[in-house]
């Protein structure tokens, strides 16, 4: 950590910048992991912009089969989220362990984390409706179930036919490996809030699982925001 | 025990920047009428913003040694070289 302290406390030391990197362990470990995150959703992303480039006809138009409006909520939210666990990071880091203050008013590690996990869980709620939803109405990961509005959509030529298979199958593939993602961290979060936070285990001197899951949380955003891009609106 | 105190970044700021930045997004997406050969690079550059705001200032990488932002960078190029060269394979 960063911080300069006139004492140590020894029960609780700060955490030791190892040589190299100037980083302490955990950090260290969760970037090298992102970075084979990186890879991982790279592989994702380019094989849909390399299915997409070669597919034998046109894609289909934004909004017609997908609901922005839901998803543009959900994309808000997740901001939302990345924004109060950065909160949660920047209480600890000032000491501020507690939930709520009201005079002055100030939000603590408690409160933030807890406001983080929530965002995150109705991040995921909101993409199994979306999920249940597109499904209801015969969006499949194979393309258009026989019948449904989907089908229709194709029939009357809004949806290209040719490509409907590759657009339900890159779309599933892709949000739905980010949703798995956001779960992780969810459940990463609450056990870290319940085990550590609530037991009063983080303080200025020591806050490296807020630090670390931080990242991992700011990185799913951050593939959140290319991937609502390039599924959604493009 | 007095602590030296840290300055954040105004993470409200950002925030607020990152929701603006989706708006204008959603707006150029379906209010244009501009040709798609305008359209898609604007999307592409508002997303590489919003992702590069999230990098600098919530995970801190402005503020990181260069050593870790070096680290943080290095799998982007592999990443651009491996969706080149399987596009270079599949469609040019």
């Amino acid at each position: 950590m960063a911080h300069a302290t006139a004492t140590v406390d020894m029960m609780h030391p700060p955490a030791p910048a190892e040589r190299g990197l100037d980083v302490y362990n955990n950090k260290l470990g969760m970037w090298v992991f992102l970075a084979s995150e990186v890879m991982f959703f790279t592989a994702l992303i380019g094989s849909y912009i390399i299915l997409r480039f070669s597919a034998p006809g046109a894609w289909a138009p934004p909004g017609k089969v997908l609901n922005v409006p839901v998803t543009a909520f959900n994309t808000f939210l997740l901001i939302c989220s990345s924004m109060t666990m950065v909160k949660a990071y920047a209480a600890v880091a000032d000491g501020q362990t507690h939930f709520l203050r009201f005079r002055p008013f100030s939000g603590g590690l408690k409160f933030w984390m807890l406001a983080t996990i929530i965002g995150g869980a109705m991040f995921v709620g909101v993409q199994a409706y979306e999920y249940t939803h597109l499904v209801h109405h015969g969006f499949l990961p194979s393309g258009a179930r026989e019948g449904s509005e989907v089908a229709e959509l194709v029939a009357s030529g809004v949806v290209p036919a040719a490509t409907i298979g590759l657009y339900g199958s890159t779309f599933y593939t892709m949000t739905g490996f980010h949703g798995f993602h956001v779960t992780c961290g969810v459940i990463s979060m609450t056990y870290l809030y319940v085990t550590k936070a609530l037991r009063g285990k983080y303080s200025r001197y020591d806050y490296r699982g807020v630090e670390v899951i931080g990242l991992y949380w700011h990185f799913v955003d951050l593939v959140w925001i290319i991937l609502f891009t390039i599924v959604y609106l493009i | 025990m007095e602590t030296a105190h840290r300055q954040h970044p105004n993470y409200v700021l950002i925030w607020v920047y990152l929701a603006i930045l989706t708006a204008i997004e959603i707006g150029v997406a379906f209010m244009s009428h501009l040709p798609k050969q305008i359209i898609i690079p604007a999307l592409v550059f508002f997303a590489l913003w919003k992702a590069l705001l999230v990098a600098l200032y919530f995970m801190h990488l402005k503020f990181e040694p260069r050593k870790l932002l070096i680290l943080a960078i290095v799998p982007l190029p592999l990443a651009a070289i491996f969706v080149l060269a399987a596009m270079s394979e599949h469609v040019w």
